[in-house]
């Protein structure tokens, strides 16, 4: 089994007519992914890569039954997209773009927090289930199938950890990048649960950064509700306080979200934290 | 910008020099404040703010503060205001709450100090409010209710509750992360009055707002931080001999953490980016080598996005154009890495696959062993 997403999936792509839109889409349709439409207002009729083209995601969804949908919308017009998205009956939104105020992000939280959809991202690479669908940018070729889940902050961080229990034949149930905003749609938590209930899920690699509370937060739930193995890589401990370290989630401010204590907390919890990140598949 | 959105501020004006600041005293009728203008805090305790009574008092103190560094900042101007007879000081901020995911606004009536300090030694004395909704956030009477509590008298509230409110739109308007008010002054009049304020705008938001980019102050960041933003790279200066260029920026802070670990010191923090660009790795490099601390470049690039091909032909490009001299330790792997590493190869540049390999080397290099 695997979280979020199987081969079942069927996945529409907002924003499918831009750059990255469209050259993500065919990958996506490479790795087997079901991408079955895109959305770009006024583009209604064409085709990308063999995939039609729809004006709303409203239409998208009647004529394909899509219940996923992944966001290559410009910053200015995401936060609508996914709008759009959730008012269209979509469950799962990925949100790839980057750049969202997070004002615009606090106010669509809420908005979204009491509707059936579940938001991953924005500024994340999305979510891979290897070998049956991919939903984001990340390189599909790295990961195998197999008993590790991995809940990242990071892209390419990610992909460094993947490479590594791929060859350590680690392969990976779900790998699900959170997103580097300060405010995220769905944080570790949730996902941590879903990996403990996951039946084909061993062990769990978290990999976590400066900036807010998020890896405290998640330490106090493993304590509490998660008996899997759990291998955590916190970065940023070197970096210094009040600087934005290219994610705007990533930043030490008053004090707080340094590397340090998310260490500690998620060692009192249990969970073995490694200082390298190729030193986490020998952890687990 | 608390005037436009309506919110009291005492009369000043700016002044660079100490004969402009007396000048401006004399304007106010002598009596006056004289404040640094750097982007940093803890200006009082510096002696970075001084109260005068007459024009020459005023040019003094102002030679005085404009000759400081408060922080590591040069003070380039100070603001000229009138002296406010302060009977109570508050605090007031409006910032977003990552845990709570919400907009809060914080009211303290032990203002004057930082807000870490009153949360230290007075935290009682801070009261907290989420507005998770745009439409919540603007409710009248939950916010007037809510900070009858803070403000008992009438009179003050009713100006609490406008300058809160109007703060609200500030912070919305401009994407603000932080509008700050300290202190929120209490006059003998019985006038709430922003004696000072800090305003932190999210980056984020700048492209939306063109007049804010215009405020960007430059003494802020460095040179190369600057010009990096300018090629659209993040960057940011630390103080070792290890220059790094990363794509990622989780990835760029582990490989900082991992050469500190191997016994290093990384001279920054660099992410080139996602996208496929091999003019973005030149301008990298560039930045780069203005750095005359470094005595290596350790290059760390996991192509998902990024073609590791283009990455070696931006490296070969700098290499060419740039005359580099230093030694370079790369480390290439992911989409088209075959390619990248071959054209590397053939210009006579050792590439590493793994990352620990590419750290331990790029460490002995700065260490001034031979790179192996």
């Amino acid at each position: 089994m695997s979280i979020l997403i199987d081969e079942q999936t069927r996945v529409i792509v907002q924003g499918i007519t831009g750059r990255d839109g469209s050259f993500h889409a065919e990958a996506m349709l490479e790795y087997g992914t079901k991408v079955v439409g895109g959305v770009t207002p006024g583009k209604g009729g064409r085709t990308v890569v063999s995939i039609p083209v729809f004006d709303t995601v409203d239409d998208a969804v009647a004529k394909t039954g899509a219940e996923c949908s992944v966001v290559f919308v410009p910053a200015a017009f995401a936060p609508d997209a996914i709008r759009e998205a959730a008012g269209g009956g979509i469950r799962l939104v990925v949100c790839i773009t980057e750049g969202i105020p997070v004002l615009r992000m606090v106010d669509l939280y809420h908005e979204l927090k009491d509707k059936q959809v579940r938001l991953i991202g924005p500024n994340c690479p999305g979510i891979i289930s290897p070998g049956k669908c991919k939903v984001g940018i990340m390189p599909g070729q790295i990961h195998e199938p197999g008993g590790v889940g991995v809940i990242s902050r990071s892209g390419t961080l990610t992909y460094e950890v993947v490479y590594d229990l791929t060859e350590k034949n680690l392969g990976q149930s779900t790998c699900i990048g959170i997103g580097g905003d300060p405010i995220v749609g769905t944080g570790y938590v949730d996902l941590l649960e879903m990996f403990e209930k996951d039946e084909r899920t061993d062990a769990i690699v978290l990999i976590g950064e400066i900036g807010g509370e998020a890896e405290e937060e998640a330490a106090s739930f493993i304590k509490r509700s998660v008996r899997k193995k759990v291998v955590a890589f916190i970065s940023g401990r070197t970096a210094p306080a009040g600087k934005r370290m290219g994610h705007a989630g990533a930043i030490i401010s008053a004090g707080k979200g340094g590397a340090e204590a998310k260490v500690e907390a998620l060692r009192r919890a249990g969970v073995v934290v490694v200082d390298r990140p190729d030193q986490i598949p020998d952890a687990i | 910008m608390l005037e436009q959105y309506g919110i009291p501020v005492p009369k000043g004006e700016l002044a660079c020099t100490a004969e402009q600041a007396a000048k401006a005293a004399g304007g106010l009728g002598g009596g006056a404040v004289i404040k640094a203008q750097v982007l940093t805090g803890g200006r009082g305790k510096a002696g970075a703010i001084r109260v005068v009574s007459s024009q020459a008092e005023a040019e003094s103190a102002a030679k005085h503060i404009l000759a400081m560094t408060v922080k590591g900042f040069a003070v380039e101007r100070v603001l000229v205001t009138e002296r406010l007879d302060i009977e109570a000081e508050y605090y007031a901020a409006l910032t977003v709450d990552r845990q709570a995911k919400a907009a809060i606004l914080i009211i303290s009536a032990a203002g004057g100090m930082d807000i870490e300090e009153i949360a230290e030694h007075k935290p009682e004395k801070i009261r907290r409010l989420a507005m998770p909704c745009a439409a919540e956030s603007n409710n009248a009477e939950v916010l007037e209710q809510w900070l009858s509590e803070s403000f008992a008298e009438q009179l003050l509230l009713n100006q609490a509750l406008k300058i809160t409110q109007n703060m609200n739109r500030l912070f919305r308007d401009k994407d603000c992360s932080l509008v700050e008010i300290n202190p929120l002054a209490v006059t003998a009049q019985g006038q709430l009055i922003a004696a000072d304020a800090k305003i932190v705008f999210d980056d984020n938001g700048i492209p939306q707002h063109p007049d804010l980019a215009e405020l960007r102050n430059a003494e802020e960041y460095t040179t190369d931080e600057i010009e990096a933003r300018e090629a659209g790279l993040s960057y940011v200066s630390l103080s070792g001999e290890i220059g790094c260029m990363v794509n990622g920026a989780g990835l760029a802070m582990a490989t900082m953490d991992c050469i500190k670990l191997a016994g290093g010191r990384a001279a920054n923090f660099l992410d080139v980016g996602g996208s496929s660009n091999p003019q973005k790795v030149l301008d990298a490099m560039r930045i780069l080598l203005q750095n005359e601390q470094l005595k290596v470049i350790l290059v760390n690039i996991f192509g998902g996005i990024t073609r590791c091909d283009d990455v070696a032909q931006g490296i070969l490009w700098a290499r060419d154009q740039l005359g580099i001299t230093l030694p370079i330790v790369i480390r290439l792997i992911g989409t088209n890495e075959e390619k990248g590493r071959d054209m590397l190869r053939r210009a006579g540049l050792i590439v590493a696959r793994g990352m620990s390999d590419a750290i331990n080397d790029a460490v002995a290099c700065a260490k001034g062993g031979s790179h192996s």
